[in-house]
């Protein structure tokens, strides 16, 4: 047999030596510049907007905090509200009027001096432009009016008594650059450069690639100790945390267990393992209903009564679903606001709360009635009617697949029969709104003000007539509640409103339209062979990503003698890999080539 | 018969001989493929339309997850984004937005849907081009050598190989060798953030995280191209001419290259046209492993919202591409093989 493989062989040398050839001076350039020291960070959701009237993704908004200022900031500490463009405020007799003294040291990245006219100025956009209200409109429903009478002063008047006042999470813009658009979705407000206040200013975009900031040194607050602040994306959280290895980023969040374990061993990487704001219930169906009362949806009767959803409680063992599902990367859960806000969060004596006991749940469920049949399942009274629930949750999801195995067995053992319903995500949320769920698996981040949170199991929350415009988390209607709400949304008296915050958590714990299964972690990762160890927020808990603030970017510190950048060892390897089999490739076609002469007729 | 191309040229000569009115044939032919292709364009847009659709979930409920919202702006949004309206009026909307080629806004990304798709095709395109490109190098490559010496080790692990690896799933094959390549290539993205702006750096940081998401997609689908390549082959390997050709004393070599392979080359050069969509298509799984900022990945999330626009934008897109690339094949067929045109 013939052998002529010469001429493949040079074809594939060829490629090889280009692909050395690109290997080699890429990585050159790469190497040189670092003179800077750059932060890295690895963001695994897009970024919708720069735009900070339209950014909603969190990723957006988490780049919006570095490059804007807020009228108040949140302290690193506690999550306090602390001074931010304001630097001191006060309230009228009737809560009404609130007056703010603006800061004179204040510069946009143009160099004009930010006044009480643009803060004025953005609040009004808000308020009077549908566009301009898609992120954060709903901060100034209750406004009346916003006036800057000088520019160190900030006068907001309130239709009602607004409790997060304080807690306005809208970026400043600069009023001499916004005023001269003709629309507030104007393309050219997501290209950078873009005047900002904050201490980094954004200059390079490239969508799905990176964002890039630069450190603004003339920063009020002081200069940042880094030079450069880059978000880079990536799609899946695998290939943040191969970045993270290799030095292509310094800084990952959102890590699944599995993965923050496997970081465990690597010296040049420390863990954060931090409180976080996110939980998740097994919500239910408390029997749906619009809010005229009419019920929607097909939500099993036996749910509505209090004493078998607190059957369901006792049954169910959510400490285990923290060790086994979580890996012990969670806290076990009670009430709606998770304890990272301590000020707010209620948590359930010993004798409050709901203790895992099967014999107890059981009796309880045989007291009222309702009795096991010949399968073994329980009937409702009256209509006789089996306990057979619908488990919904997120196909794919972990916990919610995992989860659902352990609650179908527990209810089981008290004679309730639940059938899994995981389905895409969309489906849920369809099902979920029109109320079609027995038990359903959800869960929510929660924000430092704890209003937002509460106001989804309001009465007001449930959908109108049409199934539309609804809230509702849980479709929970409770008159005691719904006073305590209002209550707490008038209260001025910060220690008062915590009071009535933590009772209405209690209220919802007894009704039990959900449990509360766990406060997830937050799991984090750094490089700290370039930097040092990073401000959290909350202390010493908290998070270094994703905070209600900028601390843990804006007070980031190369390590000392680290700080290293330029091509990661690991590309030099690969050079030294592609040269080697370049080198062996052409020795291969030089071989074949000999024997291809010796071979011609 | 020595050269496939005189064979092309004469026809073309006999019918520009007959004169103006019988070369209209070609041009019939021309308006009938593209009437053809039009035709399934308005197809694919309606079905689009009504596919999408029947997707379960509520964008506007998907935008607002997690974040304060009240029933007033719930009412608003639904409003702006023409939700509320009946079917048959937004279809009127969307088809009237098309004829003034505006494809709608993004209801995740509150841009318009023709600008985020620009804005992705490139990357898309480079993928999918290189890897096209080197797919049907590899893919001949082999499939030639694996026809002409048919069950021999070289074939069955040639083959075999191949087959191993378009079997297997692309995001996997993409993580084994993310890992495999760890700290060697880049983790994922088209560039890194700190390259300097200059056209050569950037060109060839591009190269670079070029590397593993290509070599990924090609390893995917070069099986294909070997395949038809090596049957194709294989068919002509006893036809009569190739025996004339020997006997005429050639080498074996050249009896390959320039008797066999032509003939056997217009199967596979239809399959190259028709498979370009489909490697489009199949980009999706690559693009998320490596984070490609390509169309990929934003059709995968245009499904979570559902974010209509987007993916009836998308959908158009991909089909448009395959439709095309069927266009070009009939012609390219026509142009390759005198049998078609004479028909």
């Amino acid at each position: 047999m013939r052998r002529r493989r010469g001429r493949g062989a040079k074809g594939a040398l060829a490629a090889l030596s280009l692909v050395t050839g690109l290997v080699v001076v890429s990585a050159a350039p790469a190497a040189q510049a670092q003179e800077e020291v750059t932060l890295k960070v690895a963001l695994t959701q897009e970024i919708d907007h720069l735009n900070p009237f339209l950014a909603i993704f969190q990723s957006s908004t988490g780049v919006g905090r570095v490059a804007y200022d807020y009228l108040t900031r949140y302290s690193a500490k506690d999550q306090e509200p602390v001074p931010g463009l304001a630097t001191d405020w006060k309230t009228s007799k009737d809560g009404l009027t609130w007056t703010f003294t603006i800061r004179d040291n204040a510069k946009w990245s143009d160099g004009k001096p930010l006044t009480a006219e643009d803060i004025a100025y953005t609040y009004n956009l808000i308020r009077h432009n549908e566009t301009a209200a898609t992120a954060n409109g709903s901060f100034v429903e209750s406004f009346d009016k916003v006036t800057a009478p000088d520019k160190n002063t900030l006068v907001i008047k309130t239709r009602t008594p607004q409790a997060t006042i304080l807690a306005l999470d809208i970026p400043i813009v600069p009023k001499h650059v916004w005023s001269k658009l003709s629309k507030v979705d104007d393309p050219k407000m997501d290209e950078p450069p873009l005047v900002s206040s904050g201490p980094f200013t954004i200059t390079d975009y490239q969508p799905r690639q990176y964002v890039r900031l630069k450190a603004n040194k003339n920063y009020w607050g002081g200069a940042p100790k880094i030079d450069r602040l880059d978000f880079v994306h990536y799609d899946n959280e695998d290939a943040a945390v191969s970045a993270l290895e290799s030095g292509e980023v310094d800084l990952v969040n959102r890590l699944a267990p599995a993965q923050y374990d496997a970081l465990q061993d690597n010296d040049d990487v420390t863990l954060n393992k931090a409180q976080g704001r996110r939980f998740n219930e097994l919500l239910m169906n408390p029997g749906a209903a619009t809010k005229d009362g009419e019920a929607i949806g097909d939500g099993h009767p036996a749910l509505r009564a209090v004493r078998v959803r607190q059957a369901i409680a006792k049954a169910i063992n959510p400490q285990v679903l923290v060790d086994r599902v979580m890996s012990g990367y969670a806290e076990l859960g009670s009430s709606v606001i998770p304890p990272v806000f301590e000020d707010y969060h209620w948590k359930p004596s010993a004798q409050q709360r709901w203790k895992f006991d099967k014999r107890k749940a059981n009796q309880e469920l045989d007291a009222a009635g309702y009795q096991r049949g010949a399968d073994g399942v329980r009937r409702m009274p009256g209509n006789g009617r089996p306990l057979e629930f619908r488990l919904l949750g997120h196909k794919g999801r972990t916990f919610d697949e995992q989860s659902a195995r352990y609650i179908v067995e527990w209810l089981g053992e008290v004679g309730i029969k639940v059938t899994q319903e995981m389905v895409e995500e969309n489906q849920v949320d369809e099902k979920g709104t029109a109320g079609e769920y027995d038990l359903a698996f959800s869960g929510w981040g929660v924000n430092p003000d704890p209003d937002y949170i509460l106001g989804l199991h309001r009465c007001a929350a449930r959908p109108n007539a049409q199934g539309q415009g609804g809230t509702t988390d849980s479709f929970f209607c409770d008159q005691q509640y719904d006073r305590l709400y209002a209550r707490q949304l008038a209260e001025k008296d910060e220690s008062k409103r915590q009071e009535i915050v933590k009772k209405m958590q209690q209220r919802l714990y007894e009704q039990a339209p959900m449990v509360v299964l766990d406060y997830d972690n937050a799991l984090e990762a750094y490089r700290s062979d370039k930097f040092e160890a990073f401000t959290v927020q909350p202390q010493p808990t908290g998070v270094i990503m994703e905070q209600n603030g900028n601390w843990g970017y804006y007070q980031a510190q190369p390590a000392a003698g680290g700080g290293e950048g330029g091509l990661p060892a690991g590309g030099w390897v690969a050079i030294g890999a592609v040269v080697v089999v370049a080198a062996a490739g052409g020795g291969l076609a030089l071989r074949k080539r000999g024997k291809s002469v010796e071979d011609r007729e | 018969m020595s050269d496939v191309l005189t064979g092309i040229e004469q026809p073309a000569d006999e019918e520009a001989a007959r004169g103006a009115p019988r070369g209209s044939g070609a041009v019939r032919f021309l308006l009938g493929k593209l009437g053809s292709a039009l035709l399934s364009l308005a197809l694919v847009v309606v079905l689009g339309f009504l596919l999408f659709r029947m997707i379960p979930g509520d964008p506007v409920v998907t935008m607002t997850r997690g974040r304060p919202v009240s029933p007033e702006q719930l009412a608003e949004l639904r409003e702006r984004l023409g939700v509320d309206k009946p079917m048959w009026q937004q279809f009127v909307d969307y088809i009237g937005g098309l004829l003034r080629g505006d494809l709608g806004t993004s209801y995740l990304f509150q841009r318009p849907v023709a600008d985020l798709l620009t804005e992705r095709l490139g990357p898309t395109l480079l993928l999918v081009g290189t890897a096209t490109l080197l797919a049907i190098v590899l893919g001949l490559w082999f499939g030639i050598r694996s026809a002409w010496r048919r069950n021999s080790r070289f074939d069955k692990v040639s083959t075999g190989t191949a087959l191993t690896l378009w079997s297997m799933p692309q995001f996997w094959l993409g993580l084994l060798l993310l890992i495999a390549f760890a700290g060697v290539f880049p983790s994922g993205g088209m560039r890194y953030s700190d390259t300097p702006p200059d056209v050569f750096s950037q060109t060839l940081d591009v190269a670079y995280h070029l590397v593993l998401p290509c070599l990924t997609l090609t390893a995917a689908v070069y099986a294909q191209y070997l395949l038809v390549m090596r049957s194709s082959l294989l068919e002509e390997m006893n036809a009569e001419y190739l025996t004339t050709a020997r006997a005429k004393g050639l080498r074996d070599d050249l009896v390959r290259r320039r008797h066999a392979v032509p003939n056997a080359l217009l199967p596979t050069v239809t399959l190259v046209f028709l498979q370009f969509g489909m490697v489009l298509n199949g980009a999706v799984a690559v693009e998320t492993v490596y984070s490609w900022p390509g169309l990929g990945l934003l059709t995968y999330e245009a499904l979570s919202g559902p974010d209509l626009p987007v993916l009836q934008g998308a959908f158009l897109v991909l089909a448009a591409a395959v439709i095309l690339m069927n266009v070009l094949a009939d012609l390219l067929y026509r142009v390759l093989d005198p049998r078609v045109r004479a028909t």
